[in-house]
């Protein structure tokens, strides 16, 4: 075991677990691939921080691509907005750490005071991937505490949502507890109390069933009126707007629940509903608990604003500041460093600009522009720093005009779900029941069975099995779900998902791997120019060129001399003595019969052209698989960003030509499902990038595939992780079968309602029956939909 | 039997006296994070540092 240890540190970092470059970076006999894991090591151990490596191996993130500039938390604005609390001595601040993974990163981030002694503490929430932090603010500035955080690799994330929104708490979620904690409390009680009244009570006791009868009475009112006071409102609300939903024959249920068990104890004429009524309200509240489920770690509302930075490098007077991005005006001149996005469209005054627009536009290779140039916001910068003059106000940009689009505001329907559609009828029948109860006993001139009957009937058709079984089955179902690393916003997409019937398809980094291209070589090479290639080819920090010497995957053998480099169009450079050109056609002066297909990098060795490697993306694993079992009894469709070079490979995969679409702006994309969408077609949309982001949003269930679900999707329904693509036929198999599990549950419980109303219509319901038959139903009903759902999930393989 | 008045009476403020006490573990933040203080607890025991002062106990704020 510590051999083997052994050897698994000799080729990794110490910190990051990072493969070893030839020349690794040493101190205190341990290797470290660059300078940066190198540099958090030295300050960790400087500072008594060691442990940090004992409690896990390789706890650290790679350090090789770090240059922030945190210069505008020294606006008071700014950080006015980012903390939480501040006096005169301690401010307090929450930050978001996407790095925080292991064990060991809680450890360190609660020891920073061994830092810097004027952070007083610091708390982790793991799963929220939180900090919170008290610092002095006399000796720590906030800019200085997030530069210590970024130092040891844990740099936080601070996008301008939270300078404009605040993240909302669970304040919610704690009352929803604090009431269902009533509600139980109360129920435990009631039940007690009123036992001795059915079992039934000696001559000698009789005295004891007024005094519980009024306690009974005192426990109703705070579940009535804290626990329960929801299921008023939401049917007040919901009855003003015309719409009849289950709150509505449960605040119904609920009220004639308790005027009637009032009427019963003060006039001493029965024992009342009251524990029938607090086991209702109890298990209605853990309900809809179960229906609340949240991921923390996720966010399914991100739009623009968290992809934005905060603030902008303003040039004012030959001068530097930083400023807060909504003060940006037009006319401005902006300075963007290599890696900083553009965060409004603006001309190019200086400097080299390539544009990384993958997230905007879908289009994988880099943008050239020239001065003068019109640059829009959204890309992001890869050469070194550019001067810019703003011509639109952020809020008008391109990129953000796609999310103040109209499409997005209160066109989008809420989902129906089943519940909703059959609460109607339930409804309108229960009260026809109720009604016609009454009505005949009227006729038969008994006027108090027909007032018993009347309440009776709401009371046992109390539809608290009903409402029980679609949070239960779908909360079941979302669980599963997660468990295979795909999850959903909330419990209504799984019904939607039963529904859907068109696929649609975004191709670079949803359907293609973004982490695995690979290269074909058209032409003759050998192994040792191969190897020249690659020691050219490791100077360029060119996407292309990165790909390539990742591709190639050999040490570096020889030193180039006389490199240089054409900004986006080729290297040149003289390898052990042999003169190496690489680039695009036009940059070689080569004349090429016909365009390739994918991008391509040329190579000629001392004048001798060899030929060209091409990049070709691969798909990623399952997609044949998963595309021959949607297409099915599903339409499938295909909207690129990119041009059409990939049509002829993705023809087997998409038969119907006419259904792919290439180069499609992100208003094409949006516009395209909404067509789908008025011929009548339940769409599904699958994209990754912001260029995909009006289209999930216009879609009926937008997914956003992404391979690490920390890292910036767009607003979404649902957000799959790329590992579990193939899953997605169980996925869709696994939601129509907890549709048929909630039909299944429906019928359980209208039986018991059934049974219930056979002795309510008669007018001799006793509080017995009631008490019985209410947890009864509910329990079956628990029962039954988490087994179902388990049971399907595993004939899908899924568990 | 008059006892029971007393008895059931004592009951229910110790029943309220529990639910008082949840209400101030819910509302003091107790169980917003129930995986961290899990992890927490099975660090080592710090050896203070000669250089450093102990100040382990203003965590506790």
């Amino acid at each position: 075991m510590i051999k083997e240890k052994n050897i698994a540190q000799e080729t990794q970092c110490y910190h990051c677990g990072d493969d070893l470059p030839n020349t690794p970076y040493l101190l205190d006999n341990r290797s470290f691939c660059c300078l940066g894991c190198k540099g958090v090591y030295q300050l960790l151990s400087n500072h008594n921080l060691g442990n940090y490596y004992a409690y896990n191996d390789v706890p650290g993130q790679t350090q090789k691509n770090n240059s922030s500039h945190f210069e505008y938390l020294d606006e008071a604005a700014i950080a006015a907005n980012l903390v939480d609390y501040t006096d005169e001595k301690v401010s307090v601040i929450t930050l978001y750490i996407p790095a925080i993974h292991c064990s060991s990163c809680i450890w360190l981030l609660e020891h920073l005071h061994q830092i810097n002694p004027a952070v007083m503490q610091s708390r982790i929430d793991f799963l929220k991937k939180q900090v919170v932090i008290t610092f002095k603010n006399q000796e720590l500035s906030l800019r200085k505490l997030i530069e210590i955080l970024a130092s040891i690799g844990y740099e936080p994330l601070i996008s301008l949502q939270d300078v404009v929104k605040k993240q909302q708490s669970d304040h919610s979620e704690g009352h929803l507890i604090r009431k269902i904690a009533v509600a139980g409390f109360c129920f435990g009680n009631v039940m007690l109390l009123s036992f001795p009244d059915y079992f039934g009570l000696s001559a000698l006791e009789q005295e004891f069933k007024t005094f519980f009868g009024w306690l009974n009475l005192a426990f109703a009112i705070p579940v009535v009126f804290y626990s329960g006071r929801d299921y008023f409102t939401s049917a007040w609300t919901n009855l003003k707007n015309g719409i009849l939903n289950l709150d509505f024959p449960l605040a119904l249920g609920i009220t004639v629940m308790f005027i009637r068990s009032v009427v019963e104890i003060i006039g001493n004429t029965g024992a009342g509903f009251v524990d029938t009524l607090c086991g209702l309200v109890f298990f209605l509240l853990i309900g809809k608990w179960m229906q609340q489920h949240t991921y923390h770690h996720l966010s399914f509302e991100r739009d623009y604003r968290s992809y934005f930075p905060v603030a902008v490098t303003l040039i004012e007077n030959e001068k530097e500041r930083p400023l807060p991005l909504n003060e940006l005006k037009v006319g401005n001149r902006i300075l963007i460093r290599s890696n900083e996005i553009i965060p409004a469209d603006a001309i190019l005054l200086k400097g080299e600009a390539e544009m990384d627009y993958s997230f905007v536009t879908g289009e994988s290779i880099p943008v050239q522009k020239v001065l003068g140039e019109v640059v829009y916001a959204g890309g992001r910068q890869l050469k070194g720093a550019i001067e810019l003059e703003v011509v639109k106000p952020v809020s008008q940009s391109y990129l953000t005009q796609l999310w103040n689009n109209e499409a997005f505001f209160g066109d989008k329907t809420m989902i129906r779900t089943f519940a909703d559609r059959a609460s109607k009828y339930f409804s309108i029948v229960l009260l026809s029941i109720a009604i016609g109860a009454a009505a005949y006993w009227m006729l038969h001139g008994d006027s108090t069975k027909a007032v018993a009957s009347f309440t009776a009937v709401l009371i046992i058709a109390c539809p608290c099995a009903l409402a029980l079984s679609s949070p239960f089955t779908l909360s079941a179902v979302l669980s599963i779900f997660d468990k295979n690393k795909f999850y959903l916003k909330n419990t209504a997409v799984v019904e939607e998902l039963a529904r859907i019937n068109t696929f649609v398809f975004d191709k670079t980094g949803t359907i293609t791997n973004p982490e695995n291209t690979g290269f074909t070589f058209e032409g003759d090479i050998t192994e040792e120019e191969k190897q020249w290639v690659n020691d050219l080819a490791r100077n360029s920090g060119h996407p292309l060129s990165r790909e390539l010497v990742k591709w190639l995957n050999r040490p570096s053998k020889y030193t180039a001399v006389k490199y240089m480099e054409k900004v986006g169009r080729g290297i040149t450079g003289s390898i052990n003595g042999n003169e190496l050109k690489l680039g695009s056609a036009s940059f070689l002066g080569l004349k090429m019969k016909s365009p390739q297909q994918g991008a391509v990098v040329h190579i000629i060795i001392n004048n001798r052209y060899l030929g060209f490697f091409c990049s070709k993306q691969q798909w990623r694993s399952g997609f044949k698989d998963l595309i021959f079992k949607l297409g099915k009894d599903a339409d499938l469709h295909l909207l690129s960003g990119d041009q059409d070079q990939d049509k002829q490979t993705l023809i087997p995969f998409f038969p119907r030509a006419q259904q792919m679409h290439f180069a499609q702006s992100p208003q094409n994309k949006l516009d395209y499902i909404r067509n789908l969408q008025y011929s009548g077609r339940k769409v599904l949309m699958f994209g990754d990038g912001l260029n995909d982001a009006g289209a999930l949003k216009q879609s009926d269930l937008g997914i956003a595939v992404t391979d690490n679900i920390n890292n910036f999707s767009p607003g979404c329904d649902a957000i799959l992780d790329g590992a579990s693509f193939q899953k997605i036929p169980m996925f869709i198999k696994q939601a129509k079968d907890a549709v048929k599990v909630i039909h299944i549950s429906f019928a359980i419980s209208l039986t018991y309602n059934a049974i219930g109303l056979y002795f309510a219509v008669q007018g001799m319901l006793s509080p017995l029956i009631a008490a019985v038959l209410m947890p009864v139903s509910t329990i079956t009903i628990i029962l039954f939909t988490s087994i179902a759902v388990r049971l399907y999930a595993k004939k899908n393989q899924l568990l | 039997m008059n006892i029971l008045y007393l008895l059931i009476g004592i009951s229910i403020l110790l029943a309220l006296i529990s639910l008082a006490a949840f209400f101030w573990a819910s509302k003091s933040g107790q169980n917003d994070d129930t995986y961290t203080p899990a992890i927490r607890m099975l660090f080592d025991d710090e050896f203070p540092d000669p250089r450093e002062e102990i100040k382990s106990d203003e965590d506790h704020t």
